[in-house]
């Protein structure tokens, strides 16, 4: 970048002190180089022949790091199933049909399928559902969630009381809470299923988990904690009941919910459902193979026209799959590279010309 | 107030439809009427618009009156009142900001204005009351109070003189603060009165008050001991102005008759108009497009919303419900509700904080212009005045400069040069060489070579010393000097170096510098005027005698006779009339034979651009004085026409008199002149010369300021060149202009071809004098009128200057009014130094005043004041450029960051349902654009560069690379527009093209959309930063610490903001989302490429725009350190060989 660093006379001062005599003292403008606007300025000059390096090195650095993230991208292996059922030979069928909200009896079904890749997260997907909707989105109370009882805000309408008692969590992301049960099979060859174990922490955000959310203070006992309040409309039981078997799961800071609690930014998203405990030894965390899926199908979808997915996943350095930055690290890249040659090319006409006319 | 309106509308029902009766020092009169003393306005002057208790409401008022401001008032109301996204604070606090900000200004001002009433109201005035002296309060004095007002004292309301200290009843003012008229106003007493004011008993009637200056009618009843009352007529001679000073009178009495704002000055004052720049015009216009942009986006925007939530399932589904209060609402209020807050969600498009930029810019930006020191001038020790910022940009855009002459491109320094008594040129070389004082030079003209009789030269020298209205001033300090400097209207001149150091430091007074110049001129000759006293005037002559006549009368100057007289009689008596004008008026007065050998040098004396005077005298015997005598006396205590009658009895006396000699003194050209001249029309900028000055002495000055050159071939368009034989002036005119008009436009090239090839077109100059544009301008008879002032302005328009002779201030006023409403509304500026020029001043778009020696006036008019023209070429080239250049910038990068700050937000309503929902959280909203992003605009706008302030001095063309509003206008807003809206959506969907898989941390955990909203908004600021480091040609340290300090503040504050639970927010929305956006890979990754990738063609424009640039630049510094020759070349020879060329002109 050719640039000259002009520094004009400062002349600051010690001009104005020797200048400051009698009356003019008061009138004379002072000399000083901020004044006179002859502050010493740096001087970039953006010229053909110092932008044409930058453009190489931007496309020698871009393509390069363009294709790793695609390579990279690729090697993420990814598998997904809608389970939501919305055609008669789908196994849900039957579950998203006859669904009611006020069934004591769980509708179950399974899925089956083959697996030829390894994978480590599991996800559940949704589509068409406005978790970003402005009403839906401010529809929370992160006091109450942070274990402040007292009084829901009014934001949570209309899922803020239920008769005269405050629901906790209130509003209607709570109220929304994903509870479908995903287990899933290992169907080995001699057609016996191996539960896979699933691990539900580490899902959420560890600043949301323990900072963020917290239970009301009730000396261990969530039930007391949340005895003044009434479950959400929607939900099957309280919120002391999400994981009676870990009480450093339960209640608000129970990483599911706090997982949904987290809106999502595009009505078609995917959540962290629960991480495949990695085996001991070699062998793959979820080997090749038959497996089955188990869904306690509990969330309606299809009256807005939603899906359903259950996505299997490994992850890399920069996320899950995404062949996005790939592309666009190679594009950009290309982009440059390719300017760097045309402006080569025009600086060295230009220049030609310029000399010879000179 | 009100009740006295009330009693002045129902009370005193005859009074207000006729005229009021006051009763002179409040005395009953003993005639049959009942003394009902009057109740009229007290003599306070309220130029304030505030008081305490009426500020905030009164204030609030006006300041939303502002469109825009209104605009945001409504903003904030529909947030307070209609449930929207977001909180009425992030549109609250910074119009608060401002109007508190503006609220404090206003008000400081009126405070200031307040303290300027006290002292007006506060000023301590002598009133006779009952024989008594008292000291009042000016505010305090009542309409029928006799008040006494001493030399140089002002007037502190309207008065009718009754008594003055000089023997003739007369009293002598200057209104130069009213109508800028500096010279000496006789007013006379009312005849009667003059003895013993206080038994005086009268009534005066008179009208009510009314605004015209020149006007007033009234009549007096004076009732002595039981008599008859007499009557005596009141004319405008009779009343006193407020506002008015006395002058060369003692000391005055007078009763008041108009009061406070009822006084004419206060009738007439009105506030300067505002002047608007074009660049506020141009954000008006692109306000106009953004918030046509902004209600068609909220109409997309709630009409997809009902779309889609018409669609099944959509509008509620069971996630999703809505609460029973909206359930109720009337669909169609519902719909405007959320057109409502469509329009809140996107109202950032339009920020308050660029009014509150542009504000700051303007204000601190015109500092450097009173800062900076090539404006000081040591001479007066002041350096340039600001007194308005907002036209800071218009210094770039000029496209017509109006300049008067005397005193702007000459320096009202008058100087006596030569004199020419009886055809034989003297001319003044050293005084303390020559003994005798005179030399005779061989002028080119001058066949005879030998002096006149040493009688003649005698007599023309004692006519210098007696002809004039000159008063000495004893100087007995030397700070005398600078007093007068400061505020006087006369022109006060010590005479330093000039003086032979024997004689003593004399000051003279004259109403015109030329009397000064003259008398000092007569002074090297051995003559000294030592003074009037008591009607004797003193002459020192060249044998050191002292001679003394007697001063019996003196024929004043006016413009209209051109020319004063004085008649003296000396010891000898003899009676003596000297008589000084302008040649035009005296030669018809003087004997024919002698004008001939005189008028030769006259001419000669014009051309060269001195201003020239004739002198002639005539000896008066005792008839013909008692005759004249007499006819004055009459003349002057005449009720009606007087002025009429004095111009008769003038005129009278004023003929068949002896021509002795003619003067030349040189007004001098400012310093520098012709190189500022030059610059300007380098820049492309006409110059126009508007001067009220004759159109010889006016013709020279232009060809020594280089307005008209060599070749400049000129078109005359005067009195003179209108009359021809056999033809009517009409028809005259009408010839002359189609002939002119087919000459510079129909003949000349196009335009562009023209400006190409300058150098080697035809350039023209026109000169008009102002009898010939009144009839241009006021033909009313003509049918065809529009077509001459048509012809007249395009003819204007193609030369290169233009001159216009014989101007009154109206005028020139006309002229720029006519220019400034032409056809594509050129931006005008007008410099002068006078009164006469103040409505020049505040006709055009910028007025410039010189710090001149004409007083203040034009001063406290303009916008602008600088101590010298010369400083014109850096206030236009440099600061006007450099201004124009950073907020033409300011106001279009201000556009461009909003439109890509908002653009996300409305593409992301697609993908939320059209629900409102804000992509970015409300600190970030409400950030934006008063920390992220403001302060490295500012910075740029205050200090930016782009081309040095040398290279812009050296090379004037490229003023013209601005011009025409070049970077407002709708090409490079429509760029701008596009950049933006580019930025907008590669911002966008980039970031969503990202979130297809929202999986992007290495733990698998996913993000959110308040993840997506601090993405995309980190990618914006620094974008839209490192955008404007792009632009940024001139890196000041203060430069660096603001853009790299404002995106580290970014990211400090983003931080912060989300590391922490703020107890007062019921939603902890940010909490650790930028932080753990940073520990995401793949956010960092795609917050570089998309950079990057927006800077991409910017980085290309620059590019491939600059190879031009840097050559251009250098090309252009070789040209002129070779190119232009010496600019110093010198003025005269030129001038002279122009004038001995006469076949330029067209005539």
């Amino acid at each position: 970048m050719a640039s000259s660093y002009n520094a004009k006379e400062e002349d600051g001062h010690h001009s104005g002190a020797s200048s400051g005599t009698g009356l003019s003292k008061n009138k004379k403008p002072d000399n000083t180089a901020f004044k006179q606007q002859r502050l010493p300025a740096w001087q970039p000059i953006l010229t053909a022949g110092s932008v044409l390096p930058a453009f190489f090195v931007i496309g020698l650095i871009f393509i390069p790091i363009g294709i790793g993230l695609y390579v990279t991208s690729n090697n993420i292996k990814e598998f997904e199933i809608d389970y939501t059922g919305v055609s008669s030979d789908s196994p849900c069928y039957n579950c998203a049909k006859n669904f009611t909200w006020n069934t004591t009896e769980p509708c179950v079904c399974t899925v089956n399928f083959t697996l030829l890749q390894p994978n480590v997260f599991m996800y559940y997907g949704l589509s068409n559902f406005y978790q970003n909707h402005r009403r839906y989105v401010k529809s929370r109370d992160d006091r109450q969630l942070n274990g402040d009882l007292s009084d829901p805000s009014k934001e949570c309408e209309p899922y803020r009381k239920s008769g005269d008692v405050s629901i906790a969590p209130c509003g209607a992301i709570a109220n929304s809470l994903f509870n479908d049960t995903l287990v899933l099979y290992y169907v080995d060859s001699n057609n016996s299923k191996i539960e896979v174990p699933l691990v539900k922490k580490g899902i959420a955000w560890w600043t949301d988990k323990h900072v963020k959310f917290r239970n009301p203070a009730g000396n261990g006992n969530l039930t007391l904690a949340f005895r003044d309040t009434a479950k959400p409309v929607n939900w099957a039981k309280p919120v002391y009941e999400l994981d009676p078997s870990d009480p450093d799961n339960n209640g608000f800071i129970n990483e599911d919910f706090i997982v949904w609690m987290r809106t999502a930014a595009l009505p078609t998203f995917r959540k962290l459902y629960r991480i495949i405990q990695k085996k001991s030894g070699t062998t793959p965390t979820l080997p090749n193979g038959n497996y089955m899926l188990n869904i306690t199908y509990n969330y309606p979808v299809l009256s807005f026209d939603g899906r359903k997915r259950m996505i299997l996943s490994t992850i890399s350095w920069m996320g899950g799959k995404n062949p996005f930055l790939g592309i666009a690290y190679i594009t950009v890249g290309s982009i440059c590279f390719f300017l760097g040659v045309v402006l080569l090319i025009i600086h060295h006409k230009y220049d030609n010309r310029n000399t010879n006319s000179n | 107030m009100l009740r006295r309106r009330l009693n002045r509308w129902f009370g005193g029902e005859d009074r207000r439809v006729g005229s009021r009766t006051i009763y002179v020092g409040h005395r009953p009169c003993p005639a049959n009427e009942v003394f009902i003393p009057p109740k009229f306005c007290d003599n306070r002057i309220v130029s304030s618009k505030y008081t305490v208790w009426n500020f905030l409401p009164k204030n609030l008022f006006e300041q939303f009156r502002r469109i825009a401001n209104f605009y945001f008032l409504i903003i904030f109301l529909v947030q307070v009142i209609v449930d929207t996204p977001t909180s009425p604070v992030t549109s609250g606090l910074p119009l608060f900001f401002v109007i508190t900000v503006t609220a404090i200004k206003q008000g400081y001002e009126d405070w200031l204005r307040h303290k300027a009433d006290n002292e007006v109201n506060k000023y301590r005035v002598t009133v006779l009351e009952d024989g008594r002296r008292i000291q009042k309060e000016s505010e305090k004095i009542k309409v029928g109070d006799v008040l006494e007002v001493e030399e140089d004292e002002t007037f502190p309301c309207d008065l009718i003189l009754l008594q003055s200290s000089r023997d003739d009843g007369t009293c002598f003012v200057t209104t130069a603060s009213l109508d800028g008229e500096s010279n000496h106003k006789t007013h006379y007493t009312v005849p009667d009165t003059e003895r013993d004011v206080e038994s005086l008993n009268a009534t005066i009637e008179c009208e009510q008050p009314q605004p015209d200056l020149y006007k007033f009618v009234g009549r007096m009843h004076i009732y002595k001991n039981n008599e008859e009352p007499s009557l005596r007529s009141l004319g405008p001679e009779n009343l006193l102005l407020k506002g008015a000073t006395l002058k060369n009178t003692q000391s005055i009495c007078g009763v008041a008759v108009y009061t406070g704002m009822e006084t004419k000055m206060a009738l007439n004052y009105q506030g300067k108009s505002q002047k608007r720049s074009v660049v506020e015009k141009s954000i008006n216009a692109f306000l106009l497009v953004y918030l046509c942009i902004l209600v068609s986006k909220a109409l997309v925007c709630t009409t997809l919303k009902y779309v889609w939530q018409s669609k099944p399932g959509q509008d509620e589904p069971w996630y999703n419900e809505k609460t029973l209060k909206e359930k109720e609402t009337n669909l169609y209020l519902n719909m405007f509700t959320d057109f409502l807050s469509f329009m809140v969600l996107f109202n950032f498009i339009i920020p308050v904080s660029m009014y509150v930029t542009v504000e700051m810019q303007k204000f601190l930006g015109s500092f450097f212009i009173s800062w900076d020191k090539d404006f000081f001038d040591s001479e007066i020790e002041e350096g340039a005045l600001v007194n308005t910022s907002d036209l800071n940009e218009e210094l770039g855009q000029v496209e017509y400069v109006f300049t008067d002459k005397t005193g702007t491109l000459t320096q009202n320094n008058m100087e006596f040069i030569e004199c020419c008594i009886d055809g034989h040129q003297y001319k003044y070389r050293d005084a303390s060489s020559e003994v005798d004082g005179f030399c005779v030079t061989d002028g080119p003209m001058n066949t005879v070579q030998q002096k006149a009789g040493r009688e003649r030269e005698e007599l023309f020298l004692r006519a210098l010393c007696l002809c004039h209205t000159v008063q000495v001033k004893e100087s007995t300090e030397q700070g005398q000097g600078q007093d007068g400097r400061i505020d006087q209207v006369d022109g006060l001149m010590v005479d330093g170096q000039v003086v032979p150091p024997l004689q003593e430091q004399r000051g003279f007074i004259a109403s015109s510098p030329d009397e000064i110049a003259l008398v000092q001129g007569a002074m090297r000759y051995g003559f000294t005027f030592l003074g009037l006293e008591s009607k004797t005037m003193k002459i020192l002559n060249r044998a050191n005698d002292v001679e003394m006549y007697e001063l019996l009368h003196v024929l004043n100057f006016d413009p209209v006779r051109r020319r004063m007289s004085v008649i003296v009689r000396s010891i000898s008596g003899e009676t003596l009339l000297f008589c000084k004008g302008a040649d035009s008026s005296i030669f018809p007065r003087v004997k024919q034979e002698e004008v001939e050998k005189i008028r030769m040098h006259v001419e000669r004396n014009a051309t060269d651009g001195y201003r020239t005077l004739c002198v002639a005298y005539k000896h008066l015997t005792a008839e013909e004085y008692d005759q004249v005598d007499s006819g004055l006396r009459e003349a002057r205590l005449a009720l009606q026409d007087r002025e009429e009658k004095l111009m008769a009895v003038y005129n009278q006396v004023e003929t068949g008199m002896n021509l002795i000699g003619a003067t030349a003194v040189e007004d001098r050209l400012q310093e520098e002149a012709a190189e500022t001249m030059e610059a300007l029309q380098g820049a492309g900028i006409k110059v126009w010369v508007l001067t009220g000055d004759k159109m010889e002495t006016a013709k020279s000055t232009c060809y020594a300021c280089r307005l008209f050159k060599r070749n400049t071939e000129l078109l005359e368009l005067t009195v003179r060149t209108l009359e021809s034989p056999g033809k009517r002036r009409e028809d005259r005119l009408h010839d002359l202009l189609l002939e002119y008009h087919k000459k510079t436009v129909q003949d000349a090239p196009p335009a562009k071809t023209r400006v190409a090839r300058n150098w080697s077109s035809q350039d023209y100059g026109f000169i008009v004098d102002g009898a010939t544009l009144s009839m241009v301008l006021n033909s009313s008879s003509e049918n065809n009128l529009h077509d001459y002032k048509d012809l007249f302005l395009q003819i204007c328009q193609n030369c290169t200057s233009v001159l216009c002779c014989r101007m009154a201030p109206l005028q020139k006023a006309q002229i720029v009014k006519m220019v400034k409403n032409s056809k594509g509304s050129p931006i005008t500026l007008s410099i002068g130094d006078g009164a006469n020029d103040v409505s020049m001043i505040l006709e055009a778009h910028v007025g410039i005043g010189i710090k001149g020696k004409e007083g203040r006036q034009a001063v406290r008019n303009s916008d602008y004041a600088i101590p010298k023209l010369k400083h014109l070429k850096k206030l236009l080239l440099g600061h006007g450029h450099l201004y124009y250049v950073r907020i033409a910038h300011l106001v279009q990068y201000f556009f461009y960051k909003n439109l890509c700050f908002i653009l996300p937000q409305f593409l992301y309503q697609f993908f939320c349902g059209c629900s409102q929902q804000p992509l970015y959280d409300a600190a970030y909203l409400t950030m934006y654009n008063i920390c992220f992003t403001s302060m490295p605009i500012l910075a740029y706008s205050l200090f930016e560069q782009h081309i040095s302030i040398e290279m812009l001095l050296e090379n004037a063309t490229l003023y013209r690379q601005i011009g025409k509003n070049a970077m407002l206008r709708w090409g490079p807003f429509l760029y701008w527009t596009l950049l933006g809206v580019f930025h907008g959506l590669v911002f966008f969907f980039g970031v969503w093209f990202l979130f297809s898989n929202p999986a992007l941390q290495d733990n698998g955990q996913a993000f959110g959309n308040w993840s997506y909203g601090t993405i995309v908004f980190t990618i914006l600021v620094f974008t839209v930063t490192l955008k404007l480091a792009l632009d940024t040609r001139h890196w000041t340290w203060i430069n660096h610490f603001v853009i790299w300090g404002s995106l580290a503040f970014y990211v400090f504050f983003s931080f912060f903001w989300g590391g922490v639970i703020w107890p007062f927010l019921r939603q902890q929305r940010l909490y650790f989302v930028f932080a753990n956006m940073l520990s995401s890979v793949s956010a960092w990754l795609v917050i570089i490429v998309l950079i990057l990738l927006s800077l991409l063609p910017e980085i290309l424009y620059v590019v491939l725009r600059k190879p031009r640039g840097p050559y251009a630049r250098q090309k252009l510094v070789q040209s002129s350190a070779g190119g232009i020759q010496s600019p110093r070349s010198s003025a005269r020879p030129l001038l002279m060989r122009t004038f001995s060329d006469e076949s330029n002109t067209v005539s």
